[in-house]
């Protein structure tokens, strides 16, 4: 599937270069249109065939599905080099209905909170799960986990079950789990009537795509595909997964254009699995397109590794590649320790701290000099030092060292006047390439 | 429709009317119909029809089409180069166990692709104790001044190789000779019957001749020396892996041209195409993997293309995942270190491991020990799955 062309939008678009839209041409609003910084009603004149096209032709290969508040889906590439992908993986935490802890745990799923890179690592709902087979005990266990106020997926093959439940929770838009081929013709009249999405599940391809092509035949408004997470066959829940996102990428396949779910949850079926093969299971998923995951853990442990690589999947590859400015740790430095200056353009502080871990504690300034190497900083006047100044002073770091020594990299020699006279400290010039810092630590730092 | 509304209105007729237009009819024919005469009104109905047109209404449900499914077909017009790891006495050297990595024909375990050779862990040795975290330090407290015990340590708990890191020869820690790394080497080779991968210490002026002095230790026996970079004398190491039939890790930093730069000078130094091995660099779980997730992928999918200058098996130092804090720093909020630490490894070598990475550096026995497991699972289709619906009510 080539790329969504600026070109081919503009050519559905009125051409007035009006600016109504807020960009002063239409190629503008066009190009904004494909990264998504943009939407189609921002432009009043386009109206009739030509905005209908123009849906269909930005509308991802991926559908967008709404579960509660949370959007997974909307994908466009197989690989995110090739342009980045959107919506972040949502996790719910499976509930079982007749947990005697339910509300506790609940609350723990909403409260979880991990702080990486000052963005918040979070669940994004809960799966409510028919352990008791009773419609009541289940409609009470949704309307307690409606209180926390998070997406949900209603768990039963039971019809019964899901409409009791929807009959007290349609308008939060539950996911429903989901249809299978025996329960098939009643999730789908529920999910057509309460207006929610619908999980449908098979570990057979054909039977899979025949389930979605009813289902939105009879009316289902959006389909969260389930290949079956099996963790007896991992290599043909993975030849499933990776089949579905081709169809639906590659070739526009309209029964495989939706949301694929996964569940490692369900790798506690196999005896002897727990923790730890449930994270493996869902590492493994995060890794091949999965958009929505069920999970049992709530473990600390096992969910931050999970959620740092979400994180780092849905980086968008098309902005320069930052860190956080501030002061890092190296190691565990003191008070004698050396303090060094960097830029936040992530290769170059990674380039850096690669060098120095492990061989020297130290303390890193990382000045943010949005997201640009140490050379292209100095020349472009990115790097302040202004901006050093006032990272050292946040940081108290005249308070955390006894000396007031600055390494600089060699490549920034030209700015020392300018930072002894902003930080009041010593600057020394460190080599031009950061594996020489600890070399030169060791001959200039001690004397 | 539901079928009050089904049901077949009853004809009434004046029965004048009726007989007036039997008249021009030759012949009627009744079947099932009843006719009642009531107050000389004659009623016709015909009640067994009423279940042969529910029949016909549910068949006439709007139709749903199932379009025709066909199959993604995932083709390539070229392959990875295959990489032999050791050498058998009659190919020059003395190890009793070879292995092959490399030669995909795919994306890794895609559909359709099988793995030609299956991925291996090469276990992290050093020939002196270096600073480890405490999760790893356990396992092999008592065998760290002693590599060759290391080394059959690593072996036991599922590693298929064993890498030696001759840190010892950096001049800022013992500054050993090259020709005294070269004996560690030898000796790991008379005690061990695998292949190994000697790596040197990160110097860029002492590696070179580290490594050319153990090539010529190890002459013919086919080891992995780590690592040539573009910026030291690379061709010492190129020659040394060519006169004495070892491979190169070529090494580079998260960059495809970088990488191509450095396996066509590499090549164009006489190195054959089955003497080269790729490290594109791993950056860590939390830090960087989505660059090296990205490089790798395409490295991969040039590869294939057909691009001969990128299609090599390539290599991760996993064990890097250790220098994520999350891995070793002990915090109660963050859980369980000594579960979190190897997971971190083990999360970051499964992501590799599905960019295509053929042969992982490791270093705790429970992070190989899982992906040694994970590969295996992955390598092929199991016969029977789980009883899968049941997760919702277990
Ligand atoms: S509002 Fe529409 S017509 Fe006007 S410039 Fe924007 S895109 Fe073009």
């Amino acid at each position: 599937m080539a790329r969504k062309s600026p070109l081919e939008v503009y050519k559905m678009l009125p051409g007035d270069n009006c600016g109504e839209c807020g960009e002063e041409t239409c190629m503008a609003f066009a190009s904004k249109l494909i990264d998504r910084d943009a939407k189609i009603e921002d432009c009043p004149r386009l109206k009739g065939k030509k905005k209908e096209k123009l849906i269909e032709y930005l509308t991802p290969p991926v559908r967008e599905v709404k579960i509660g508040d949370r959007t997974i889906g909307g994908e466009e590439v197989i690989y995110r080099h090739e342009l980045t992908y959107f919506n972040p993986t949502a996790y719910f935490v499976a509930i079982s209905d007749n947990d005697p802890s339910l509300e506790e745990r609940a609350r723990k799923v909403k409260s979880f909170v991990m702080e990486r890179f000052k963005t918040d690592l979070k669940f994004d709902g809960i799966a409510i799960r028919n352990k008791s087979g009773d419609p009541e005990i289940f409609k009470e266990a949704v309307e307690k986990v409606m209180e926390i106020e998070m997406p949900m997926i209603l768990c039963s093959f039971n019809p019964e079950v899901i409409e009791r439940a929807l009959e007290v929770s349609s308008q939060k838009r539950p996911l429903i789990y989901g249809a299978i081929d025996e329960n098939l013709e009643e999730m789908c009249a529920l999910a057509t009537n309460y207006e929610c999405p619908l999980a449908v599940i098979s570990s057979d391809l054909r039977k899979l795509w025949e389930l979605s092509t009813i289902a939105t035949g009879s009316g289902v408004p959006s389909i969260v595909l389930d290949p079956v997470t099996d963790s007896l066959n991992m290599r043909g829940t993975l030849n499933r997964i990776v089949e579905i996102r081709h169809q639906a990428i590659e070739k526009r396949a309209d029964p495989f254009r939706w949301p694929i779910l996964g569940v490692p949850a369900a790798s506690w079926l196999v005896e002897g699995n727990g923790y730890w093969e449930e994270a493996v299971t869902a590492a493994i998923l995060q890794n091949r397109f999965v958009d929505a995951m069920i999970l049992n853990t709530i473990e600390t442990w096992a969910i931050l590794p999970l959620l740092t690589l979400r994180q780092n999947i849905y980086t968008d590859p098309r902005f320069p590649a930052r860190v956080e400015p501030g002061v890092r740790e190296i190691g565990s430095p003191n008070d004698e320790s050396p303090v060094l200056l960097t830029t936040n353009f992530a290769l170059t502080y990674y380039a850096v701290e690669g060098d120095v871990e492990g061989k020297l504690d130290c303390y890193i300034i990382v000045a943010d000099t949005e997201g640009l190497a140490v050379e292209p900083s100095i020349a472009g006047g990115k790097l302040r030092a202004s901006d050093v100044a006032e990272i050292i002073k946040e940081n108290k770091l005249e308070e955390r060292v006894k000396h007031k020594k600055l390494i600089i990299p060699g490549a920034a020699a030209r700015m020392r006047g300018d930072l002894e006279d902003s930080t009041g400290w010593e600057v020394l010039v460190g080599p031009k390439d950061s594996s020489g810092i600890v070399d030169f630590v060791e001959k200039h730092w001690k004397k | 429709m539901k079928k009050e509304e089904m049901r077949i209105p009853k004809l009434v007729i004046d029965a004048l009317d009726w007989l007036e237009d039997l008249k021009d009819v030759e012949e009627i024919e009744l079947e099932n119909v009843t006719i009642d005469v009531k107050n000389g009104i004659i009623e016709i109905s015909a009640p067994t029809l009423l279940p042969a047109m529910i029949e016909r209404e549910e068949i006439m449900k709007p139709e749903i089409k199932i379009p025709e499914y066909v199959p993604f077909s995932h083709e390539w017009p070229n392959s990875i180069e295959e990489i032999q790891l050791g050498a058998t006495k009659e190919e020059g050297g003395t190890r009793k166990k070879i292995f092959r990595i490399g030669g995909e024909t795919g994306m890794p375990f895609y559909p359709g692709s099988e793995m030609k050779n299956r991925p291996l862990v090469t276990f992290d040795v050093f020939d002196m104790p270096p600073p480890l975290p405490k999760a790893i330090r356990e396992h092999f407290e008592d065998v760290m001044e002693d590599p060759v015990a290391w080394a059959r340590r690593g072996l036991e708990l599922g590693a298929n190789l064993v890498t030696i890191h001759l840190v010892s020869t950096d001049p800022r820690t013992m500054n050993r000779a090259p020709e005294e790394a070269a004996e560690t080497v030898r000796e790991l080779l008379d005690n061990i019957d695998v292949p190994i991968v000697i790596g040197g210490s990160g110097n860029p002026e002492k590696d070179p001749l580290v490594l050319e002095a153990c090539a010529r230790t190890a002459k013919g026996e086919r080891c992995i020396l780590a690592s040539a970079t573009l910026d030291i004398d690379y061709e010492r190491i190129a020659k040394a892996a060519i006169e004495n039939n070892h491979v190169v890790l070529a090494w580079t930093s998260i960059d495809i041209n970088q990488q191509k730069e450095l396996n066509r000078k590499l090549l164009n130094l006489g190195l054959r195409r089955d003497q080269l091995v790729m490290d594109p660099t791993t950056a860590v779980l939390g830090y960087g993997i989505e660059y090296t997730i990205s490089v790798m992928q395409r490295m991969r999918l040039e590869g294939l293309r057909g691009d001969k200058e990128i299609s090599f098996p390539m290599s991760s130092g996993t064990t890097n995942a250790w220098g994520a804090r999350e891995a070793w720093m002990k915090r109660e909020d963050w859980g369980d270190r000594m579960l979190r630490g190897p997971l971190w490894e083990t999360i970051t070598g499964i992501t590799m491991l599905l960019c295509g990475v053929d042969l992982f550096m490791m270093l705790h026995p429970r992070s190989v020990q899982t992906l040694q497991n994970v590969i295996d699972q992955l390598s092929k289709i199991a016969e029977k799955g789980v009883e899968y619906e049941n997760w919702v009510t277990m």
